[in-house]
């Protein structure tokens, strides 16, 4: 099905969200829509039952993390130079926020038709890291989504049993985060490389075992 | 025993020991494992006790399902952090004399999961290992081949003496601490008694102190 149609579809169907399409420039093509984390689940819900659609299968859910970037821009600027007005160019610094992304992709069994792609962005990558959960809509994403959450630390709400999946309870970081430090044991490395062969002198210097 | 009277003896139909050799000759024959494997090398050692590689020629097709009843424990496997302090609860569990075979890559040192966030890097972090076993997986050959290295070590082991093995030397640990799960990491995150880092040159070529990691 085109993803276009299924856009407007929703759209007409469930009120007040906002769709948003995000193109996959490969050869593939995969686009994908992207929610907002207010209407996801009715739009979750909608895409499950409505008759043409029946999206019924879940198949995998997924995080990326998407670091925040500082850009540079030339922009040209009028302005009062010795009294006459001229175009300056000026060089502005822009951050662009980073965001927790999770990615779902579902498929029809009834209808033979799929995948579709779904996302929905956090606000931010530490704080307010709080999507609503789609496990009440398809029970597949559960262990998925308590394993986003272990890795990256994407808080579901209306998750029915969000506990760590792969580490322990007590553990505090997020592997799959892009900024997070794994403990310093490169104690022993024998055939260390690049950010590897990094850390091991790191290590040996601190250690004071050189 | 003089070596060449005992052979002049058994020739005229009498058999000597000394109460060692017994010993490590029942030791040697019946090694009994510990039922348990951590990933794909386990289905190698469930292959190597199976009909075709036979494990039960060399005494050991008893795999017995509780350490307390195991002599030898097979660390067949990747061992991540979460399952670390288990791997070493059930090897202070097992009775004294105990072995350990560190069977495959992940085993030994974490294999291609090392710089991972949730794999130990090598069991001989928390306890003693007698053998290694290299390969990803190992063949049951060398898991075979890692058995008969076992029973030759076991056959030469002295009851007295100060080469004797640990469970016959009350002033060595048959336990060991069993890390315990901390905010980033196991803690502690080896055990200085038993494992030092081995001494490795590296080729300080192409170093860049300055980068972050």
């Amino acid at each position: 099905m085109n993803l276009e149609a299924i856009k407007s579809e929703i759209e007409a169907n469930v009120p007040g969200c906002r769709l948003q399409m995000v193109a996959n420039p490969s050869p593939s093509g995969q686009h994908s829509l992207l929610l907002d984390a207010g209407h996801a689940v009715a739009v979750a819900l909608y895409l499950r039952d409505a008759a043409d659609l029946r999206f019924d299968f879940c198949s995998n859910v997924t995080g990326i993390d998407w670091p925040g970037k500082e850009g540079s821009q030339k922009i040209k600027v009028r302005k009062l130079v010795d009294g006459l007005e001229q175009e300056v160019e000026e060089v502005r610094t822009t951050t662009i926020p980073g965001y927790l992304e999770v990615v779902y992709h579902l498929y029809s069994v009834e209808k033979k038709h799929g995948p579709l792609v779904l996302r929905m962005r956090t606000e931010d990558r530490h704080a307010g890291t709080h999507l609503p959960s789609l496990t009440p809509v398809w029970r597949s994403a559960e262990l998925q989504e308590r394993e986003v959450f272990d890795l990256f630390g994407v808080f579901f709400d209306g998750h029915p049993d969000l506990r760590r999946l792969l580490m322990w309870p007590g553990f505090v970081d997020h592997p799959m985060l892009k900024d997070y430090i794994d403990p310093d044991d490169y104690e022993y490395e024998p055939t260390a490389h690049d950010a590897v062969l990094r850390r091991v002198n790191r290590h040996r210097s601190e250690a004071g075992d050189r | 025993m003089d070596e060449t009277l005992k052979n002049e003896l058994s020739k005229q139909g009498i058999l000597t020991t000394t109460l060692q050799e017994l010993y490590n000759w029942g030791r040697t024959n019946s090694i009994w494992p510990l039922n348990f494997g951590l990933a794909c090398c386990a289905i190698e050692m469930i292959a190597t006790t199976m009909a075709r590689y036979d494990l039960a020629r060399f005494g050991a097709e008893v795999f017995r399902p509780s350490p307390r009843q195991a002599d030898l424990m097979i660390v067949a496997g990747t061992v991540t952090k979460k399952m670390a302090p288990q791997v070493v609860r059930l090897y202070n569990q097992m009775p004294e004399p105990k072995y350990v075979i560190s069977m495959g890559a992940c085993a030994i040192s974490g294999g291609p999961f090392k710089q991972g966030y949730n794999v130990l890097k090598g069991i001989d972090r928390y306890i003693p290992v007698d053998l290694y076993i290299p390969g990803c997986p190992p063949r049951p050959e060398a898991l075979i081949d890692a058995f008969m290295e076992l029973q030759k070590k076991i056959d030469a082991q002295q009851l007295t003496g100060e080469n004797r093995p640990r469970h016959l030397n009350a002033g060595q640990p048959s336990e060991f601490p069993v890390p315990r799960f901390g905010e980033h990491d196991l803690e502690p995150a080896r055990n200085p008694a038993i494992w030092k880092p081995p001494l490795v040159q590296i080729a300080q070529t192409g170093t860049d102190e300055s980068g972050s990691h």
